[in-house]
């Protein structure tokens, strides 16, 4: 009996490991799958176009007759929306942080913290329309120049939704600053603001300054808000108030279009997602850097 | 401040507690205590773990203030002045009472920002007077000659023994006249340990420091008076060598014999 039991249990562990395996499997096989597509589109692109025009041709027209395939216009669009974005999210995400961190009543930050969160709950095409509808014309008050598409309300609205992955992080790195180095600079004479600021906020950047990366990333990959919002349409600008295109709206502008697959036209678009995936890749391999000689300075 | 506690009047008393009691939440953590403690003195609070010595030390800084339940009554007078009226800020108390706690815990940044930290919050820029207040408090805290030559590097990557006399050295850097040590040594090594209690000695004269211990003969070498705390109270106060050779109280007695805790 016994013996059986376990021949069962064995048997039925066997099933669960092999399970799990397939899904890590499934996972690293997608990814893969996904990587060599691109890899050998742009492969082909590039037969094409070479890598030099690439990167230095200053438009980027491959839908128009007088074709051009300069990458620049796309990524300062991308550029330009993060920025504004992460201008937005950083000051205000960080406060959010400092202030549930250390001025709010233990209780009202456990509320808090999940009603944040909705924000990035909040369906993007939501927001893309909040950008277009609401926050444009309350701009075009202020700048009366400012065209009905541009990269400056977007970014704006962009830098909204990724506040509280900023704070929701931020707060979590500086929860983990020891309690004695509050207490070595409270004991010191320090008030909770410069606690927060002269402390506990450097002693947490590392955490910190994941949470940016992250939030970059997210700005980077961000599609629907600067496809309503923004105008698709390339333009190698860092003004903020006229339309731009950024790689994702290029790639969904294409996608959806008419262009025949397998044209070079069509794989522009892989091109442009190995130039947005190598820019991921290279904050990915910060935050892996940051995170590492995060763990190293506690031990 | 220094000069000024140099002639010493007996009937100076540089803190007074005065029927002190101290609850968190329903917790009744110090009962009834009443200390009167003279300036340039050492005090070592001593009695077994939990009868309340740290509630009491963090008491004299108001460190206790931020702990959720934390409820107080009676009153805690320093220089005669009642530390818990309204009117009092707590960053300036802060600066007259300096607190050394029992893990080292500098800040991570460099030994020089670390010792000058209480002078930058109060907005202290001159690079001349913080130059000045790094190498004298170092020196006072015997640690100057170790590291004079890296004041730039991380006060991380000290020793122990060393980061506990940074951190000793930072206290006295805001230049304060009362010094509490919650059982400064006990993370230490006997070397670092005795450099610690050469240093308290060495201090006395020009503060005056309250110091929680387990380590009695410890107690016995640097203190002057000692409190035995007990379940919250204070069962003795007296001169060191009366607690420890003469005690009145039986309960002395025995945690000094160590008999319990
Ligand atoms: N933040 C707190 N909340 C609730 N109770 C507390 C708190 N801090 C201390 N106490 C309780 O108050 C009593 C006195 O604590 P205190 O830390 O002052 O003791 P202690 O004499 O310093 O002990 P030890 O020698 O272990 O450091 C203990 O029973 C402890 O459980
Ligand atoms: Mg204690």
């Amino acid at each position: 009996m016994t013996l059986f039991y376990f021949e069962g249990l064995k048997i039925k562990e066997k099933i669960i490991e092999s399970l799990l395996a397939l899904c890590g499997g499934i996972t690293v096989l997608t990814t893969l799958g996904i990587l060599i597509v691109l890899l050998i589109e742009s492969v082909l692109f590039f037969r094409e176009v070479s890598v030099v025009e690439f990167v230095t041709d200053t438009q980027w027209t491959p839908l128009f007759a007088d074709k051009h395939f300069g990458i620049l216009p796309l990524v300062t669009g991308t550029l330009l929306t993060s920025l504004i974005a992460i201008i937005v999210a950083l000051p205000i995400g960080l406060s959010i942080a400092v202030y549930l961190n250390e001025y709010a009543h233990p209780k009202f930050r456990l509320t808090i913290k999940p009603v944040l969160e909705i924000l990035a709950a909040i369906p993007t095409v939501v927001y893309g329309f909040f950008a277009l509808t609401v926050v444009t014309p309350a701009l075009q008050n202020i700048f009366p120049s400012m065209s009905g598409f541009n990269a400056l309300s977007p970014g704006l609205v962009m830098g909204i939704m990724i506040i509280p992955l900023i704070s929701s992080l931020s707060e979590d790195a500086l929860y983990a600053v020891p309690k004695s180095l509050r207490e070595a600079s409270y004991g010191l004479g320090s008030s909770r603001f410069q606690t927060s600021f002269k402390v506990l906020v450097p002693a947490a950047s590392s955490g910190i300054i994941v949470s940016v990366i992250l939030a970059i990333s997210r700005a980077f990959g961000e599609t629907m808000i600067v496809a309503i919002a923004a105008g698709q349409e390339p333009n190698l600008t860092f003004n903020p108030l006229v339309p731009i295109e950024t790689i994702t709206t290029y790639i969904v502008q294409v996608s959806m279009g008419d262009v025949a697959q397998g044209s070079l036209e069509f794989r522009t678009i892989f091109a442009a997602g190995m130039t947005l995936f190598i820019f991921t890749f290279i904050l990915n391999t910060i935050t892996a850097r940051v995170k590492k000689r995060y763990y190293h300075k506690y031990e | 401040m220094a000069e000024k506690s140099e002639v010493v009047n007996f009937m100076d008393y540089k803190l007074t507690a005065d029927k002190v009691n101290v609850w968190y939440g329903n917790f009744h953590a110090l009962k009834d205590i009443s200390m009167r403690i003279r300036p340039n003195t050492v005090t070592a609070l001593i009695g077994p773990s939990g009868c309340g010595k740290s509630t009491f030390l963090r008491l004299l800084n108001r460190m206790n203030d931020y702990i959720e339940g934390f409820r107080m009554e009676g009153h805690i007078l320093i220089d005669e002045k009642n530390i818990y009226a309204k009117r009092v800020r707590v960053e300036e108390l802060r600066k007259e009472v300096g607190m050394v706690f029992q893990k080292p815990n500098p800040f991570p940044k460099s030994i020089y920002d670390n010792v000058v930290y209480g002078l930058t919050i109060r907005n202290v820029r001159d690079k001349k007077t913080l130059d000045e207040a790094c190498e004298n408090s170092l020196k006072q805290a015997a640690l100057w000659d170790e590291v004079k030559d890296d004041l730039k590097k991380s006060a991380l990557a000290l020793s122990g023994g060393q980061q506990q006399r940074l951190c000793i050295a930072r206290t006295l850097a805001v230049k304060p006249t009362i010094i509490l040590m919650d059982e400064p040594a006990s993370a230490l090594d006997p070397i670092s340990t005795a450099k610690i209690e050469e240093l308290i000695n060495e201090l006395k004269k020009y503060y005056t420091i309250i110091i929680v211990t387990h380590n009695m003969q410890q107690a016995g070498r640097i203190s002057d008076r000692t409190a035995f705390f007990y379940l919250g109270l204070l069962i003795e106060y007296d001169t060191t060598a009366n607690i420890f050779t003469n005690p009145k109280e039986e309960k002395t007695q025995s945690y000094i014999t160590g008999r319990f805790g």
